[in-house]
């Protein structure tokens, strides 16, 4: 505030020259001072610190401290909006998460299913390989009499005492469509000549497999009335190698079922 | 000479105590020290015009310290607080631009 009271300091001298504002700047530099001049510097001092201070918080984070309360309003509606958005927005993230882990559980359910069926019906074509208990039959006697009717019977009987895979001289897998033909060499099956000794690996309950050989009239005593040989082991492992390679039905189709 | 070393001796402490400003001080704080900084620069144009007395400036620094603090709490307690403190600001801001000119024509003569 320029302060156009008269200045209370004598004036110099008349007639002295009136020194202007430089000069009179400089000599109260250069001079220790007066009452007048620490007066001023108390004040100066009071500014300075209060300048430093100011400039000091200032640099400071303090947005909230000392805030406005309408501005304090406004923030808290701010954040609050944005947390409630934020919020939402978690609550769809963990359905969208919760919905896919359900989907991908579900996913592998069905593949676990599908994949035992497959095995399943692998097992039941003779399109995969298999291995577990049975027996392993062999068959020996003179191919002039000993043919597919024995075989046949033998099978059938396997089969009655509940063998799951069935091969023939570990080379032909027996299933449904398998075919049994005799030839002068030995037996056609499959399109696959085997001769005798015919070995016969069956996978089912072992005991009541050999039981099924062996009883009057069955399989091991038709062959002994030809005058072949039968030999049945039980073994805890069976190994079926052979496979067969599964087919497209030409004329069948599934009906719809349900 | 003493008053330069006043001004000083001000920020070093400033610098090496790094006070807390209280709270109830803060909306004001920043004013006071405009306010103050245009008596300040009054002062010394009053000085090179030779007629500077003490007694007046330290009613001037103290009165423009306190009435902008007025202003502030009274734009507060009116709702215009911010409005009001950037309206000290800009007034104060002119009077010590024009304050700087005088005292830079009576320095430099330009």
């Amino acid at each position: 505030m320029p302060d156009r009271t008269p200045d209370r300091t004598p004036e110099p001298t008349p007639g002295a020259p009136v020194p202007d504002g430089r000069t009179r700047l400089l000599t109260a530099l250069r001079r220790p001072g007066s009452r007048a001049q620490i007066t001023v510097a108390l004040l100066l001092a009071v500014l300075g610190f209060a300048a430093v201070t100011q400039v000091h918080s200032n640099g400071r984070d303090d947005r909230y401290l000392g805030a406005r309360q309408g501005d304090l309003i406004q923030y808290i509606n701010n954040l609050s909006l944005a947390s409630q958005r934020t919020e939402t927005e978690i609550a769809k993230l963990q359905e969208t998460r919760d919905s896919l882990r359900n989907d991908a559980e579900s996913r592998r359910t069905a593949l676990e299913l599908a994949r035992q069926q497959a095995d399943t019906l692998g097992i039941l074509a003779g399109t995969v390989p298999a291995v577990g208990p049975g027996v392993r039959i062999t068959v020996s006697g003179s191919p002039a009499t000993l043919g597919t009717n024995q075989l046949l019977n033998g099978l059938e009987e396997l089969r009655d005492a509940g063998a799951e895979v069935i091969e023939i001289n570990d080379k032909v897998r027996v299933v449904a469509q398998t075919s049994l033909t005799d030839t002068p060499g030995g037996v056609l099956v499959d399109g696959t000549l085997l001769k005798a000794p015919y070995v016969i690996d069956a996978i089912g309950d072992p005991h009541t497999l050999s039981t099924a050989m062996d009883f009057t009239g069955g399989f091991i005593s038709e062959v002994d009335d030809v005058g072949g040989k039968v030999d049945v082991q039980q073994r805890d492992r069976i190994e079926v190698v052979s496979v067969r390679r599964p087919g497209t039905p030409t004329y069948a189709k599934p009906t719809p079922t349900g | 000479m003493i008053a330069a070393l006043g001004l000083l001796a001000g920020v070093l402490l400033g610098l090496f105590l790094q006070p807390d400003v209280p709270v109830w001080l803060q909306p004001y704080l920043p004013i006071a020290v405009v306010a103050a900084l245009d008596a300040v620069f009054g002062a010394l144009r009053a000085f090179l015009d030779g007629i500077f007395d003490d007694k007046v400036f330290v009613v001037s620094f103290v009165s423009n310290v306190l009435i902008a603090a007025l202003i502030v709490y009274l734009g507060d307690k009116l709702g215009v607080g911010g409005q009001l403190s950037t309206g000290v600001i800009v007034v104060l801001g002119i009077r010590i631009f024009s304050n700087v000119a005088a005292i830079r024509r009576h320095i430099f003569y330009a």
